[in-house]
């Protein structure tokens, strides 16, 4: 019976568009089949924990406890103590996050142009540059972060010839410095920002460039006018995929930064679970942390946003 | 003249951007020749042994197969759930859509350590003993959603009127499915595979947060680097990442091929 349907709509398939088909779901078991398992395991293992985090954040300690003894409580004051305290490295997370992402935009879509739009008649060398392009996932991250280490080090060729030149100055140091870790964030997210503007740009139809050359567009004004509003999306997913990691991120602080002016908020959440052992802390301020990100996030999306996105 | 530099400009910048991403790559690769002894922070001169003894330091071996191991479940787990999912969202009809959509989402928008953070405190709850269970379970949570938008995607573009045309020829829906949609499922799937083990095997914050005394290959750098990472880090690092390269470089060949034979007729 299903059969005769869908050969009788087969027959009128040619009427309608592969979109209002597609607008066209199944009904069924099957459908719960596929779905269930998988957000099961999301449910339990990603919504319940926060929600358990977020009660973990109001936990209290009583008088006289021992350590890592907290007892459940609606102690919002956890909430003012770690704030009050971590707000700085709060905001220099944010901070180191914002400026690596501009950076990662800056040096990026050069690179997403130059594979995507100028070397598309150079399959060989594009396709290098691609691979180029995802390598640094097939390398471990945190090996890369100590090499930069070593580069930028104090006795390194880098920080010598920096001081030969007198552009730092002969007591200056490259690590353990803010730049450090900025440059290091940068560099750690910089294929997430390249991948989604490379493929956006490899979708570009050149002949749009042509066109507005032909109506005298200097090719400046072609670029701000038609490719850089066309790749807007892949911009967009980049700058987000950028962000929200480096926001979070400790290692790049705790391998190239300092305990002085470098610290980041996940260094906090971390030695607060796992040094100081305070769990309702650490908790509390992870809360802020993703519902920080979050707003930013939808004030983010809601200002520059595309429905390609999703 | 002006026009010249123009067109010079990016992809100068751009030529300067690959040095610099492939910069520490290169300098990895050339200390696993260090003769280092212990620490290998400076260059001691030229040798073969790193790489004929990768496992000549302590524990970089174990922690290496620790890591392989948790990767390979997580990817299948995370890959197969994954694919059900998306294959289901995109096809099927569901209640609470706009729920399961933001189960999905949330976990790309949360940061790592809070992800950690909150696993670790549903197992600090639990009374679970951190280990090998507790970070295969995070690995496999924090690739699916991966998993689901890459297969999604691919699905969504899948036209489905070949499903129709084969039903038209009395394709049972399941024999469409395994003969028509999956085969061009494929590719999408095995790039949400190979993305889900890059990240588990690459994976440091979250699997801090859960592993306990368990030792993966990150964390293990990311404690030797106190002290001096030994140069069969280094070598195993160079190895991994010739195998992924080789492993993407094949793949870009036989597509090329495909392509050209589908051309050719």
């Amino acid at each position: 019976m299903s059969k005769m349907v869908m050969t009788n709509k087969g027959k009128i398939a040619d009427l309608r568009s592969a979109d209002e088909i597609k607008a066209e779901r199944r009904k069924g078991r099957t459908g719960v089949y596929l779905v269930v398992p998988g957000m099961l395991v999301l449910f339990l293992f990603f919504a319940l924990p926060v929600i358990v985090l977020l009660s973990m954040s109001l936990y209290a300690r009583p008088e006289g406890a021992e350590i890592g003894e907290f007892v459940p409580a609606l102690e919002f004051g956890n909430y003012v103590t770690v704030l009050s305290a971590y707000w700085s490295e709060l905001v220099r997370s944010f901070g180191f996050a914002l400026i690596a992402t501009v950076l990662a935009l800056l040096i990026g879509y050069p690179m997403a142009y130059l594979v995507a739009v100028r070397l598309r008649q150079h399959g060989l060398l594009q396709g290098i540059l691609l691979v180029l392009l995802i390598a640094p996932f097939f390398s471990s991250f945190i090996l890369r972060t100590q090499a930069w280490k070593q580069i930028l080090a104090d006795e390194g060729w880098v920080a010598q010839t920096l001081k030969l030149i007198a552009v730092l100055p002969a007591d200056g140091h490259l690590t353990a410095t803010p730049f450090a870790v900025v440059a290091g964030l940068t560099y750690n997210f910089l294929p997430f920002m390249v991948l989604p503007i490379y493929a956006n740009l490899g979708r570009l139809d050149t002949r749009l460039l042509e066109a507005s050359g032909d109506l005298y567009a200097s090719p400046v004004t072609s670029f701000f006018k038609v490719t850089l509003p066309l790749s807007a999306p892949g911009v967009f997913a980049g700058t987000l995929l950028t962000f929200i990691p480096a926001a979070g991120d400790y290692v790049n602080a705790a391998l190239l930064g300092n305990n002085r002016n470098t610290t980041m908020i996940g260094q906090v959440i971390d030695s607060r679970f796992f040094k100081v052992i305070d769990y309702p802390g650490a908790a509390a301020l992870s809360f802020v942390l993703m519902l920080s990100i979050l707003i930013l996030v939808t004030l983010y999306i809601r200002r520059f946003g595309t429905k390609e996105l999703m | 003249m002006k026009q010249k530099i123009g067109r010079w400009i990016i992809p100068a910048i751009g030529g300067l951007a690959f040095v610099y991403l492939l910069v520490p790559i290169a300098y990895i690769f050339v200390f696993s020749f260090n003769d280092a002894g212990r620490t290998n922070l400076e260059w001691r001169g030229f040798t073969f042994e790193n790489w004929q003894n990768p496992c000549g330091a302590p524990a970089v071996c174990e922690s290496l197969v620790n890591s392989l191991q948790v990767g390979v479940v997580a990817t299948i787990v995370s890959t197969a759930l994954g694919t059900c999912i998306a294959i289901g969202l995109v096809r099927y009809k569901f209640r609470f859509r706009k729920l399961t959509d933001v189960l999905i989402i949330l976990p790309l928008a949360t940061p790592e350590v809070v992800l950690g953070a909150s696993l670790l405190a549903q197992f600090l709850n639990l009374g679970w003993e951190l280990g090998y269970t507790t970070i295969v379970i995070a690995h496999i949570v924090f690739c699916m959603s991966f998993v689901i938008v890459t297969v999604r995607a691919r699905v969504s573009s899948l036209d489905p009127r070949l499903e129709e045309a084969a039903a038209d020829l009395y394709s049972t829906p399941r024999a469409a499915f395994w003969k028509i949609t999956f085969p061009l499922l494929v590719p999408g799937i095995v790039a949400a595979a190979l993305l889900s083990f890059a990240m588990s095997f690459d994976d440091f914050i979250i699997t801090n947060f859960n592993s306990g005394t368990f030792q993966t290959f990150p964390k293990f750098i990311y404690v030797a680097a106190t002290r001096g990472i030994p140069a069969q880090a280094n070598v195993i690092g160079s190895a991994m990442f010739i195998a992924a390269l080789l492993v993407v470089i094949v793949g870009q060949v036989m597509a090329y091929r495909r392509r050209k034979r589908l051309a050719e007729g």
